[in-house]
């Protein structure tokens, strides 16, 4: 195996790639952008949300963890993987109790955002769960809303590889399969405002909440009132 | 040859705030041109309760929390040939949908009446009695959205949705199409 860089086409241009890349980082350097939930900079990558799912060489892979190869050639941009995501964030909003209205998140949510981008308007084909979970406001700092949590493990990773602390993890399995704390409750962890794990853009949905912050940006000024997710990485190419 | 006579519109609001209807008010002074091809009918702007006419265009806000809600949203199915569900309560149940999981709880229904009703410390309630009169229309065990009771055409986002993206709608509508959004323009708050 040697060092020596190659190229990958997507949805038919050219991508520059180095060995060791996967497909969604040759794809970000290259100002393509592949949708992802579950994957979030600085943290090593899960490929759990499926949302980034793209066809390589005709099968269905997550870009976030298959490596890029020589003369691959990459469908991102299709119709029919745009109905698969968007089927895919649908489910995710029907698994939780995700109401954007009373949501702090709103507008900052990158489940959300996915949703708008992906055109997720027509009547639902699927059932609200509707589960009942439970609101942790136990700590000083930091509350828990468990209904908004999306499983993408983002907390457990940063808080593991980053701030080398553990607080988060999975717990369960299948449908049950949910993000716990290290403790009785977030108040009986090491959790810290300062952790990377509970920092603003770690938790991509309204889940983690740093207390007394929620409104101090208004609806209708926030990240993604008026730009789609994945616009500041396509702007590289131009 | 007569001028083609005016889109027959008819609007409700079901388990909502009229955040919705008083969002067709941020159509703004575009109204005025837009009232030139639209005449309402049932509606809760002209005070209509009864459809007078069988309606081109039905505006439902807010999902069904009770079986009036689902007996009227039945009958703008039957009298409406495109029925668009206008925000968030309507396409999900929205706000009032709180009540079937956020009170976690295995009664989430008898429990939200009782903390309305009788254990709120803000209560003033001496009877202790969750109001049961006959009249009253029947809860039903959870917020449903409209999708869920009949067939929707379209469903404009928003809480509410913005005067801009109701326009587009209907004028897309009334011209005989409708191509979907542009997703810089859905937003679901």
């Amino acid at each position: 195996m040697t060092d020596a860089a190659f190229t990958l086409t997507i949805d038919g241009t050219v991508v520059a790639a180095k060995p060791g890349q996967t497909i969604m980082e040759a794809a970000d350097a290259a100002g393509i952008y592949i949708p992802r939930l579950c994957d979030h900079q600085g943290l090593r990558h899960q490929g759990g949300c499926r949302v980034c799912t793209v066809k390589a060489a005709g099968r269905s892979v997550a870009a976030c963890t298959q490596p890029a190869a020589p003369g691959l050639a990459v469908e991102n941009e299709t119709p029919h993987l745009h109905a698969l995501r968007r089927d895919l964030v649908e489910m995710l909003f029907h698994e939780g109790n995700h109401l954007c209205p009373i949501c702090e998140a709103s507008g900052n949510c990158e489940l959300q955002a996915m949703a708008y981008r992906l055109g997720m308007i027509e009547p639902s084909k699927f059932p609200y769960l509707e589960p009942t979970r439970p609101v942790d406001a136990s700590h000083p700092d930091i509350a828990l809303d468990t209904n908004r949590c999306i499983s993408c493990g983002r907390c457990i990773r940063a808080s593991e590889d980053v701030d080398g602390k553990g607080v988060f993890g999975y717990v369960g399995r299948g449908i049950h399969r949910r993000v716990a704390v290290d403790g009785a409750d977030l108040a009986h962890t090491d959790a810290a405002l300062s952790d990377h794990a509970v920092s603003a853009d770690v938790c991509p949905v309204g889940c983690i909440i740093r207390k007394r912050e929620g409104f101090r940006v208004p609806i209708g000024e926030r990240d993604f009132d008026h730009h789609l997710i994945g616009e500041t990485i396509a702007e590289k190419r131009r | 040859m007569s001028a083609p006579r005016k889109a027959r519109v008819a609007t409700v609001s079901l388990a909502g705030c009229f955040g919705c209807h008083m969002a067709l008010l941020d159509i703004d002074l575009r109204l005025v041109e837009l009232l030139k091809h639209v005449e309402f009918d049932r509606s809760p702007l002209n005070d209509l309760k009864h459809f007078t006419r069988h309606c081109d265009i039905g505006i439902i806000e807010g999902g069904c929390c009770n079986e009036e809600n689902v007996h009227v949203l039945q009958d703008f199915r039957r009298n409406c040939d495109v029925l668009i569900a206008l925000g968030q309560c309507a396409i999900t149940g929205g706000l009032p949908a709180m009540r079937n999981a956020i009170m976690h709880s295995d009664d989430p229904l008898r429990e939200c009446l009782e903390e309305a009703y009788v254990l709120s410390p803000y209560v003033t309630n001496p009877t202790h009695v969750i109001p049961n009169d006959p009249a009253l229309p029947l809860l039903l065990d959870k917020v449903y959205p409209c999708s869920a009771v009949v067939k929707i055409d379209h469903q404009i986002p928003g809480c509410a949705p913005s005067g801009d993206i109701i326009y587009e709608t209907l004028v897309q509508l009334l011209a005989g199409r409708f191509d979907g959004f542009d997703p810089h323009t859905i937003h679901f708050d």
